[in-house]
């Protein structure tokens, strides 16, 4: 789509060059050259210069910084080669809590949050009045932020006079200490997540639905194909770019989860996640690493071991969806 | 795309469709769609709802059996304690929220659409380069540099201080490659070529022709870019310690974590911290959902 402004760049000359610039103002032959050739760059300029400082040398250093035993409270920083890692693949029953906290929480709340999406997403795309409305009311959500989103479920999910505990109090049930319990907590976590994104991605679904060409889900009826298996054999099949681009998000999102965990205690000990750590996850495990125990080495070693994790889980999601779908 | 297969051969034009009737009522909703519906409107509302209650009640109410379900008279009096509780700083955070938010949204708005017009319409060596690291950069969750971005704060001397989470942010991917998908079908090249031949420089053709055409994607990523921002918990957290100079999530966090949880002061702050957005969002709701599903059908 590029266009070669050189060929229709005008000869130069003509002009006054020191009256103000108008819309016909002409400039000489040199600069219109100079500035064809180096203005791309530096209109791209300032996104590189950012992301230099503030993210490339950062990752580049946090690997330096994993071989080493860094920490402010050393005096002399020496080179520990793998150690880091090997400790930590080997020898922190921690930091397999985190991950295993972690993956719990992630699939508790991406499965059912991208099914619910999709139901949605499909009822959303029928013939309905008030269209806006609905569109309107389940994104209303992603305005929160996660915080508040966390204080607002806190509550839900509180021991004592918590909307949660109400609720099973009405069917009978026994109330549930959502804090104490490992996967009471994770349940509990995971509705935080999924309140906050089941509308945004049954938005994104919908768009995708709404380009899907009409046709087939015609010929499909008029062949006899139920509305369900008119879903499972045009839909789904046509959404798996759509699929695989949320699941991939939600994998980033999901294996970085900080926020919600954090708040659901309020003590200053929250990045413990838990009196037993029943919900601390990698991220709250690295801040717990970097500020309580001051080990930086350590943490640069656990940041770099999530980032392999969300690049493999990626994948995986990525694998996975490309196969289920093509075999519709 | 696998199924086109699927595709029927292509009707006679005019014609209606065999047996019209039937096809059209697959896009009829069911009552069952309805019921679902409204039900998950409900539950995507309720929330809101319950933050008002809370809200607006003393923070004994706010604590009964049964929980309450209906608003109380105290939400101007709890919006007032939460507004001077020392703690918590939250008016500071929602100055300081607007300041950063701002500048962010003005900057990623500005360098995005001069960057996307760059890759959408000029040519210049390592372009595919360029963009590809543009792309991988978004991939990277910000966890990975963590620790030494922290240490160059420190370093910077911006811990505490708001450039700390201002200037990482001014521009990212997501403002450029959205700038870009829109530059390449919203601005015709004829019109660039036409002020090309009437002599503009390449800065003229961003402000006069580029900069009108891309104004739709411009209002869409500043409303995106300004919520992510307002909603940052995240780094604030990490750089942020002290609480005297808080954003408006750190505020938040810093009324939960007082020794007496005051409930209705807790919600009254969420409901401060929310109402901006809230704005945002009945004045520009239809954008925003709009550029979500623009987003989503693009990429």
């Amino acid at each position: 789509m590029s266009l070669d402004l050189h060929t229709t760049a005008p000869p130069g000359g003509g002009g006054d060059p020191a009256r103000p610039a108008r819309a016909t103002h002409r400039r000489p032959a040199s600069f219109t050259k100079l500035d064809l050739k180096f203005s791309p760059y530096l209109y791209v300029l300032p996104f590189f210069v950012i992301f230099a400082v503030f993210s490339a040398y950062p990752i580049i250093y946090t690997v330096w910084i994993a071989l080493t035993d860094r920490s402010p409270l050393n005096a002399t920083i020496s080179f520990v080669g793998l150690d880091n890692f090997v400790e930590l693949l080997t020898n922190d029953p921690q930091f397999w809590n985190a991950v295993v906290n972690t993956f719990g929480i992630f699939l508790l709340s991406t499965v059912p949050q991208l099914m619910l999406a999709l139901v949605l997403a499909n009822a959303l795309n029928r013939k309905l009045r008030a269209q806006t409305f609905f569109r309107m009311a389940i994104a209303m959500p992603i305005i929160t932020s996660t915080a508040v989103v966390a204080l607002i479920f806190s509550m839900i999910y509180a021991k004592e006079f918590g909307l949660a505990n109400w609720l099973l109090d009405l069917v009978g049930m026994e109330p549930i200490d959502w804090r104490a319990n490992r996967f009471a907590s994770w349940f509990a976590i995971s509705t935080m997540v999924d309140w906050r994104w089941v509308g945004y991605n049954a938005l994104i679904y919908l768009a995708a639905m709404q380009s899907i060409s009409k046709d087939m889900y015609e010929a499909a009826a008029l062949d006899g194909a139920s509305r369900r298996r008119q879903f499972w054999s045009i839909t789904i099949p046509q959404l798996r770019p759509t699929i695989i681009f949320t699941l991939i998000v939600s994998t980033i999102g999901g294996l970085q989860l900080f926020t919600e965990p954090l708040m659901f205690t309020s003590g200053a000990g929250a990045l413990s996640g838990g009196s037993e750590g029943q919900f601390q996850t990698i991220t709250m495990y690295l801040l717990d690493v970097m500020n309580t125990r001051f080990r930086w080495g350590y943490a640069g070693a656990v940041a770099l071991v999530l980032f392999l994790l969300i690049a493999l889980v990626s994948l995986v999601n990525y694998l996975l969806a490309r196969r289920i779908s093509s075999d519709k | 795309m696998t199924t086109t297969t699927l595709r029927p051969p292509a009707r006679p034009a005019g014609r209606p469709p065999r047996d019209a009737h039937k096809a059209d009522r697959i896009w009829k909703a069911t009552p069952l769609t309805w019921v679902g519906l409204v039900f998950g409107v409900i539950l995507s509302l309720f929330p809101f709802y319950w933050m008002i209650v809370i809200a607006s009640r003393t923070n004994d109410a706010a604590n009964s059996w049964p929980p309450p379900f209906l608003p109380g008279g105290k939400l101007g009096e709890n919006i007032q304690r939460v507004l001077e509780n020392g703690d918590a700083n939250i008016v500071k955070g929602l100055m300081n929220s607007f300041l950063v938010s701002g500048t962010i949204t003005i900057a990623t708005v500005f360098f995005g659409s001069l960057a996307g017009f760059a890759f959408a319409k000029l040519r210049f060596r390592g372009k595919n380069a360029m963009l590809l690291i543009i792309l991988a950069s978004m991939m990277v969750p910000i966890q990975l540099g963590v620790l030494p971005l922290y240490i160059l704060m420190a370093k910077l001397e911006w811990l505490n201080t708001m450039p700390s989470v201002t200037i990482p942010f001014l521009i990212g991917g997501f403002g450029i490659f959205m700038m870009r998908q829109y530059a390449e079908q919203a601005v015709p090249n004829e019109l660039i070529e036409a002020a090309r031949v009437d002599g503009c420089s390449t800065w003229r053709v961003y402000w006069h022709v580029v900069v009108p055409a891309l104004r739709p994607a411009a209002a869409v990523l500043g409303l995106l870019t300004f919520m992510e921002q307002w909603n940052q918990f995240f780094w604030p957290f990490v750089v942020l310690a002290d609480p005297a100079n808080p954003t408006v999530q750190i505020s938040l966090r810093s009324l939960n974590t007082a020794y007496f949880a005051d409930n209705s002061q807790i919600f009254a702050g969420t409901l401060v911290a929310t109402l901006p957005l809230f704005v945002v969002f009945v004045l520009f709701g239809r954008q925003i959902i709009g550029g979500i599903m623009e987003g989503a059908v693009k990429s």
